[in-house]
């Protein structure tokens, strides 16, 4: 291979590096004037307001079916596999601990990233094609306080919510399928998960989990969308990094968490 | 017209006569490839002053130094006697409190009605009582002949209709400066005389001052007080409407008369054409 070929492959390398490395840092900033501009976001309550709206409002449909098919599957799923060990009865306890633990935070996370962050994204992104943020500049009012930080409280305030529904609808759709359907008797299905069940720790790492995914894909979607760069084009790739950003930090982080979430348990 | 004249008499007046004062500007968005290369310009309180040149020749870039979005690497810019690069960030937003600006497209908020985005300014930087926006709206809206489109979203409006709500919005605060970008591109020759002849009659009605960057001569001449013609980040011709139809500046005929080759080229810089098109065949 001859070495000038191998010098601009290592400057390829050095320059993606740097380029991602100085994006981060980017990032660190944005997230840090997005907190500084927060207190306009509560100060005018209805800019947030209408956020939660957008974000949360409108992604209840999906959320709440998704989370009724996914309970219903894992019903269904659960059911078989715990009868080969003479454990149908356990269902209750089985299917309340996968959502409110895991599957609620974490599934609720993707569909939120890709219904309501992508969303935000390309509002940003296109209100900052069409110079509507420079315009903003130009009369004196910051985009950050203005149109950054309300949507970033409104997907983070959204997103436990929407877990929690997600969470409940799946309860029910496994009630349906298992104590419905297949006939799992209903006392011990929800005595099960009552006595199973705390709420310190096991609904509680449930919320901080949907927490934290909600700051992680809040702030992809606010960067992504401020970041883009102002073409069609851009405006698409900064979506797509956004869905793939988003749902990525979101399974890193649930297994960092739940790292630190299973220590905590054993030592307890 | 000499490319580099004595400035103009209203240019030698004394600087608090200036709305604007660029001297000896340079700015690039990188070091090796400067926008601007010593700019020099003054813009006197109270007239309409057209920067012109082709595209890409940096005329956006100068908007957006005296408006603070960008800050030049060398030489002044000063708004109302302050130097905008100087400013904090709290004195310079209080600046453009006193600056409009109409942008190329309009930039009006989509998700808001043509009332909504006039009033936008008022309830940002004002305590004013509904009733009373709701008047002063229905007032800037009225002079720009829109009053009936008040309801209307910006989705709904033609390209001429949304310059001029963008019109109204930019003068919503009476401010001292409106800048406007390339208010006549895209626009049909009606759209276009009347946007003209508002930015003409706002700025003459409100005693405030306006900077027109455009490529559009004819429509500028008609309506300007004075030109500046900026080519390659220079400014290389200025004068007043008149001295732009009588000059043999060859880059101002060039310009007004819409030649396609002089000294702005046709072809864009590359190496020989029989070379390029034999070259697959060596």
């Amino acid at each position: 291979m001859p070495a000038s070929t191998v010098v601009r492959g290592m400057r390829r390398i050095g320059a993606g590096a740097i380029n991602a490395i100085a994006r981060c840092g980017f990032a660190a900033r944005f997230f840090v004037a997005v907190l500084y501009h927060s207190p306009s976001a509560f100060r005018r309550l209805q800019l947030t307001a209408r956020e939660i709206y957008f974000a949360g409002v409108l992604s209840l449909v999906v959320i709440m079916v998704s989370g009724l098919f996914v309970g219903m599957v894992l019903g269904l799923q659960g059911y078989d596999s715990l009868n080969k060990y003479g454990a149908g009865d356990s269902l209750g306890i089985f299917v309340g601990l996968s959502l409110v633990r895991e599957l609620g935070p974490v599934v609720a996370g993707l569909l939120f990233a890709s219904r309501a962050g992508s969303a935000i994204t390309a509002e940003i992104g296109l209100m900052k094609t069409t110079e509507q943020l420079s315009a903003m500049e130009m009369m004196a009012v910051d985009p950050l306080a203005r149109i950054v930080a309300p949507r970033f409280w409104g997907g983070v305030i959204s997103m436990p919510l929407l877990a929690a529904l997600f969470s409940v609808m799946g309860v029910f759709g496994a009630y349906l399928v298992g104590v419905r359907l297949i006939g799992v008797d209903n006392g011990t299905f929800w005595g099960n998960m009552q006595a199973g069940i705390d709420f310190w720790p096991d609904i509680t790492n449930g919320i901080i989990k949907s927490v934290v995914f909600g700051v992680a894909v809040s702030l992809i979607a606010v960067f992504e969308g401020y970041d883009a760069k102002p073409t069609a084009e851009g405006v698409s790739a900064a979506t797509t990094r956004t869905v793939v950003g988003g749902s990525l930090a979101i399974l890193a982080l649930d297994f960092v968490l739940t790292v630190f979430m299973f220590r905590g348990m054993a030592n307890v | 017209m000499n490319p580099n004249p004595p400035q103009p008499a209203a240019a030698t007046a004394v600087a608090a006569t200036n709305a604007i004062e660029l001297a000896d500007v340079t700015f690039g968005y990188n070091r090796r490839q400067p926008v601007l290369k010593g700019i020099t310009m003054t813009i006197p309180r109270g007239k309409v002053v057209a920067i012109m040149g082709g595209s890409g020749c940096g005329k956006t870039t100068i908007l957006r130094l005296i408006g603070g979005q960008l800050r030049q690497q060398s030489g002044t810019v000063r708004v109302g006697g302050q130097s905008v690069r100087d400013l904090s960030r709290e004195a310079l937003f209080a600046l453009r409190r006193r600056i409009g600006m109409l942008f190329q497209f309009g930039a009006l908020f989509t998700d808001m009605t043509v009332f909504e985005n006039v009033a936008f300014p008022m309830r940002e930087h004002t305590d004013l009582a509904d009733p009373l926006i709701r008047d002063l709206v229905l007032m800037k809206l009225h002079a720009v002949g829109l009053r009936g489109a008040a309801q209307f979203k910006p989705s709904e409006l033609s390209g001429g209709m949304a310059r001029r709500v963008a019109l109204a919005r930019a003068v919503a605060l009476d401010p001292m400066l409106v800048m406007y970008d390339e208010p006549f591109a895209g626009l049909d020759p009606i759209s276009l005389g009347v946007v003209g002849q508002l930015i003409r009659k706002l700025n003459d009605a409100l005693g405030i001052t306006s900077v027109v960057v455009t490529h559009d001569v004819y429509e500028s001449l008609k309506i300007v007080d004075y030109l500046y013609f900026v080519s390659a980040g220079r400014i290389i011709a200025q004068g007043t409407p008149d001295d732009v139809r009588n000059s043999t500046d060859p880059f101002v005929r060039q310009f007004v008369d819409g030649e396609p080759d002089g000294p702005v080229p046709f072809h864009y810089p590359a190496r020989p054409y029989a070379e390029d098109l034999t070259a697959h065949a060596r």
